[in-house]
């Protein structure tokens, strides 16, 4: 049984549906508060939720960089450790430098919260072998702050080193802009490819009878 | 002493807010704006009264924590 640690911070609000999440896929889950010194030992992977860490006081994810648990978060993923950051999540993973980019307030400034169509841009990584290259799904988004942003140096490394993970899109797989991102991305990883950083949320999308179970195969991939 | 801290996302990075500032002054008539750029403000009041090691300090502070460099700038004035 995998061992999953799921983050809370003052403002989070996606840590019992994450932790449902897991669960349902059969994994052991515990839920860590910020001001954890440690993550709990044989953790196989760490979840930063969603939700306004600190209510997105100064900016999104900034203020949660400095809870003690996230010291320990980067030196785990520096080992190796898999870390997967959902909306909010995203945003702190990139504020602390593990995702390279920032997140900026969306380009029409609403906040979004909707069923949208994603495209995999690329599955060779843990976190999406189980979809096809190409294959677009549908899975929820819901955010202020997504417009993500990197200078070209920075997109051509991503492009280069097969990064970019999901691009917001149409039916047919062709891109959409959503929120201003950079050529419409949705989720990206490290250079190492332990690190995954998204602003849908797959743990929204389990159950078909809830609009769609296309999240399923995300989480998966992790605990695979 | 009192440290202004100005953040405002750079040049080139394009800034949503400023754009719909921009909008509606267009749409109330205000004729002559060329372009709107919206940062925040952070007032730091310090005990300390040396000026160099205020500013070094408040470098420090923007750099770690108010201002994300990756997409803003921020300017450090003294009083």
């Amino acid at each position: 049984m995998k061992n999953i640690a799921v983050l809370q911070f003052p403002g989070t609000n996606c840590d019992l549906d994450t932790q449902y999440a897991f669960e349902k896929l059969g994994c052991k889950t515990t839920i860590v508060w910020h001001k954890a010194s440690k993550l709990p030992d044989n953790t196989d992977l760490v979840v930063v939720p969603g939700g306004f860490s600190y209510g997105d006081y100064l900016r999104s994810g900034a203020i949660a960089k400095f809870s003690p648990i996230m010291k320990e978060v980067i030196e785990y993923a520096n080992q190796g450790g898999k870390v997967l950051g959902i909306c909010n999540g995203f945003q702190i993973l990139t504020e602390v430098g593990l995702l390279p980019g920032a997140l900026k307030r969306n380009i029409g400034l609403h906040f979004i919260s909707r069923f949208q169509t994603l495209k995999v841009v690329n599955n060779n990584n843990v976190f999406l072998q189980k979809y096809n290259k190409d294959e677009v799904i549908n899975i929820p988004i819901a955010h202020a702050d997504g417009n993500y942003y990197i200078d070209e140096k920075g997109y051509q490394e991503l492009e280069a080193n097969d990064q970019i993970l999901v691009r917001y899109s149409d039916e047919k797989g062709d891109p959409v802009v959503v929120n201003g991102s950079v050529t419409s991305i949705a989720g990206i990883c490290n250079q190492s490819k332990n690190v995954f950083g998204l602003m849908p949320h797959p743990e929204r999308a389990l159950e078909r009878i809830l609009g769609s179970d296309d999240g399923i195969k995300m989480l998966e991939g992790l605990i695979a | 002493m009192t440290a202004i801290v100005n953040v405002f996302l750079k040049e080139g990075v394009l800034d949503p807010q400023g754009k719909a500032i921009h909008h509606a002054l267009d749409a109330m008539n205000f004729e002559g704006v060329e372009d709107v750029r919206m940062g925040k403000q952070i007032v730091l009041k310090l005990s300390s009264t040396n000026k160099e090691d205020a500013q070094k300090e408040v470098e420090q502070m923007a750099e770690e924590i108010l201002a994300n460099t990756v997409i803003e700038d921020y300017t450090i004035e003294l009083v």
